[in-house]
């Protein structure tokens, strides 16, 4: 059963990981205030330069090297990151470079720089503090370093881009001149520490070029999917088509004459992998291997028996009641009008552009991986746990990802599967590749879910109560059962929640309910960029617009009224309106849509226009997107993901769907999982409405707006609402 | 046996049915040309065989000569020196970056066939495969390359 990174670290480290055994790199803490730290003093200077603290290192050179826990999978993080650093820092930008951290390093430091997972679009959000006091606290060390050499207050003395002056005596000095008397000053403590107000930001808050574009434009990024130690193994691997199932047998000897196969390895229990001397070798044979496959009972199951166990969750008496103000349901029923739907969502697989991939090099007393990994620490922790090896004795190699989407966080199968391989050949490494097909085919799927919404309206067209039932799969109920026997799972409901903050509902209705029906299935499921908000949004949103019809209610209008009680979803939704121009004429044969909708801290809005052909095709013109995220680090680098949440979400609305036949997924490839491309892809104006009093998401937040404004647009054109995702099975025509 | 690869020949100990992704990246140690989906659909894999932009993990290298040219993004111009990369740098273009090689070199033939292409020209020739979405900036830098191509000219 997959584990969560928590449930690795916690049972790793209660078993095998001895605290300060191996610190690798001598003294690396200054002490400041991150998760676990523990304070040293100690410094370390050599060649690579001076080490202030865990975050920075100053060179001789002027060269800034800034450390990035963080995994960089396309999202920015790491430039944004090291942004955050060099502003209070105080360096010159074009001195910066970064350097990853390694999770060995960071365990055998006490976790010195804190959690280094990167999901839920908290790369930045939840380390920008203490990112920002390492950059600070270098600083007042170089600062301090200048002033006693000149033998002055440390008071008089500035700093900017990497120069330190004394106004007062016309002195300067530079950071690559003192950085070695720096790094043996005494760090300050963490709590005395001012950090700069963002409305004074000169490197961070800017549209700064990413610092990792180079090698991306010339073929020589190595991806972990590259990598080529000496000596390198290819391992293809087979799955069993159905979740559950095993496999029976296999038969070696009609492969293990086929050129450059070494031997064909049982991985676990539902998979076989061949091993060659190249990965087409590999791929060749695993194709060719006869495998027998023990199904299990997950090959009765499909799209249609799941679409009736989850529909048994809408009908049922029996529902976690999240949140049940006033009498919802005595409302509507005493309503004069009654609006009522059913909506629907598929799986849907990530798709990350580089498949997934691990190489793993196993020996007698140490094993090591290049893996591409939104969460390096649970990287390691499979590691240790197929390799055997104690934590301290295994490292993980931090090449960036092809994308991640949530896929690459903590179920780390891929790394499990390869580590496993790798250990029936010591000493060398393998690279396990997965082929597309597997990719498509052994997914941890957006989970799916059908909703129904009802809503009383009174004579004037107000809503009088809502109740919302979602009726599902959980997330948490198969990454830990336990935790939720009894489906009182609030993350199904995700940007529906009542308190502030994370993801909550924007509107408040007279009376509500809003209930959870957990109806599991045999299909692996997992976080999926923007996780349940994507649901969510195009469950309530859409309704929306029902409501609104049948109210006879402009869309806007009505969002409006129910949203004066939340003026930051209601002002990002008044962006986005503005923007667009809603309630102006559109070109001929155009409509428009309009959502607004919450999750990971930060507010999102959208308008989308839409025109359809005679024929049924949907054409998506413009997406005005808003989104206030608070902070904004790099506007230029928050637009690229805006503008990349509408090609993920759209892909969703227009094609993607993962079906079950006999068990298994019935897609396997981009021919028949297809994904949106350039020309499908509308122009994308994005309206940052930010507030410098908080810190959000801003990988997922906007995606949950893209398919809900997108549908209601639909709706304006049709007069029909489309309650069956995705559009590719609807007929618009 | 022979191919023809950014300019010169190499020897390499391939099966004809080898899909030249594999012997490019497996044989002549170029990673930069990226596997995707194995069946053309992404073009995560593109690159120019005399000058025409091809899939190259659905080209078996029996089906080529040692006298076609082969060009893979490591051979595209010294330097990142292109016009495509130049502007793809100017509009800070990739995300992950792993579907990029095959976008410029898609781009790039593109450009080295109709020199100041239009959206729908674009929309046409560029249906490589961007799980991070970053079609907004490859258009505008494609219109970009193409300015920098006719200034240099």
């Amino acid at each position: 059963m997959t584990k969560t990174f928590e449930d690795d670290i916690a049972s790793v480290s209660r078993r095998r990981f001895i605290v300060g055994s191996a610190a690798a790199g001598g003294g690396l803490a200054l002490g400041l205030h991150v998760p676990f730290a523990e304070a040293q003093s100690a410094s370390a200077t050599n060649a690579a330069g001076c080490e202030l603290n865990v975050w920075v290192v100053v060179r001789p050179d002027e060269t800034c090297a800034i450390r990035i826990a963080r995994a960089e999978m396309g999202q920015g993080t790491l430039t944004g990151l090291a942004q955050l650093v060099a502003e209070e820092l105080g360096c010159d930008w074009s001195r910066v470079v970064t350097e990853p951290v390694t999770p060995g390093r960071n365990l055998a430091s006490k976790r010195a720089w804190g959690e280094m997972g990167t999901g839920g679009s908290r790369g930045i959000r939840t380390s920008e503090d203490y990112v920002r006091r390492g950059g600070a606290a270098a600083r007042m060390m170089l600062m301090q370093a200048a002033a006693d050499q000149w033998g002055v207050p440390v008071g008089e003395v500035k700093a900017s881009k990497g120069v330190i002056t004394h106004p007062a005596s016309g002195r300067s000095t530079t950071y690559g001149k003192v950085c070695d008397a720096a790094a043996k000053v005494t760090p300050p403590d963490p709590k005395s520490i001012k950090l700069k107000d963002p409305r004074e930001w000169t490197i961070a808050g800017q549209p700064l070029k990413r610092l990792d574009t180079a090698d991306k434009l010339d073929g020589s990024k190595q991806f972990a999917i590259d990598v080529r130690p000496p000596g390198l193994l290819n391992a293809a691997i087979k799955q069993c088509p159905v979740f559950g199932g095993k496999v029976a047998s296999y038969d070696e000897s009609k492969v293990a004459g086929m050129k450059g196969v070494k031997k064909v390895v049982k991985v676990d229990d539902s998979a076989v992998a061949v091993v060659a001397d190249t990965w087409w070798h590999a791929k060749k044979a695993a194709d060719a291997l006869p495998i027998v496959w023990e199904e299990g009972e997950g090959a009765g199951a499909s799209s249609a028996t799941i679409a009736a166990h989850l529909k048994s969750g809408l009908d049922a008496d029996n529902a976690f009641k999240y949140r049940d103000e006033g009498d919802a349901l005595r409302a509507i029923a005493g309503s004069p009008r009654k609006v009522e739907a059913v909506y629907s969502t598929p799986f849907l697989a990530h798709a990350t552009m580089e498949p997934m991939n691990c190489t793993a090099r196993i020996s007698k007393d140490r094993a090591e991986c290049w893996v591409p990994t939104q969460n390096a620490e649970a990287s390691l922790a499979a590691l240790s746990e197929a390799s055997g090896l104690p934590l301290a004795q295994c490292e993980v190699h931090r090449n960036d990802l092809g994308g991640g989407f949530g896929r690459r966080g903590g179920n780390q199968d891929y790394t499990r599967q390869a580590a496993t391989i790798a250990k029936q050949f010591p000493d060398t490494p393998v690279k396990l590749i997965w082929t597309r097909e597997e990719d498509i085919q052994h997914d941890f799927y957006r989970p799916i879910s059908q909703c129904r919404l009802t809503a009383g309206l009174d004579d004037k067209g107000n809503v009088t109560g809502m109740h919302v039932r979602i009726s599902g799969q959980s997330i948490n109920a198969f990454v830990n059962p336990a935790s939720i026997a009894d489906g009182k799972d609030k993350r199904q409901l995700q940007g529906l929640w009542t308190e502030p903050g994370d993801a909550q509902l924007g509107y408040t209705f007279p009376t509500i309910l809003l209930e959870y029906a957990m109806r599991n299935t045999h299909v692996p499921v997992g976080p999926w960029r923007g996780v349940n908000t994507n649901q969510n949004g195009i469950y309530l949103e859409c309704f929306m617009d029902e409501v609104a019809k049948a109210a006879g209610r402009d869309p806007l209008e009505l969002r409006r009224q129910y949203l004066a009680n939340h003026p930051r979803h209601l002002r990002v939704l008044n962006a986005v309106a503005e923007k667009a121009g809603w309630g102006t004429p559109t070109p001929k044969g155009v409509h428009r849509g309009i959502a607004q909708f919450m999750g990971y801290f930060s507010y999102s809005a959208a308008v989308a226009e839409v025109s359809i052909t005679p024929e049924g095709k949907v054409k998506v013109h413009r997406m005005v997107m808003g989104l206030d995220c608070g902070h904004t680090v790099n506007p230029s680098q928050i637009a690229a993901q805006v503008e990349g949440s509408v090609a993920y979400g759209l892909s969703a609305a227009l094609y993607g769907e993962c079906s079950v036949d006999k068990g298994r997924i019935a897609q396997s490839n981009f021919h028949d999982y297809p994904v949106v491309r350039m020309a499908e892809m509308p122009k994308v104006e994005v309206v940052l409405v930010p507030s410098l009093d908080f810190w959000g998401g801003v990988g997922e937040p906007t995606i949950c707006v893209v398919a809900p404004s997108v549908l209601n647009a639909i709706h304006a054109a049709t007069g029909k609402p489309v309650r069956d995702l995705p559009l590719r099975s609807s007929r618009l025509a | 046996m022979k191919l023809n690869i950014n300019g010169s020949t190499r020897e390499l100990d391939v099966e004809p049915d080898t899909p030249l992704l594999w012997a490019l990246r497996e044989q002549a140690g170029l990673t930069g040309t990226k596997f995707g989906c194995g069946v053309a659909q992404c073009g995560s894999c593109s690159v120019h065989i005399n000058g025409e932009v091809r899939r190259s993990c659905s080209v078996p290298v029996g089906s080529l000569k040692d006298s076609d040219r082969i060009v893979t993004i490591e051979g595209l111009a010294p330097a990142a020196s292109h016009p495509v990369q130049k502007a793809w740098a100017e509009v800070d273009v990739p995300q992950c970056g792993y579907c990029q090689s095959g976008q410029i070199m898609a781009a790039s033939a593109l450009l080295a066939k109709n020199p100041a292409p239009s959206d729908a020209d674009i929309d046409a020739a560029m249906t490589n495969i961007c799980r991070c979405g970053t079609y907004q900036r490859i258009r505008t830098a494609v219109h970009r390359a193409a300015e920098i191509a006719k200034a240099k000219a």
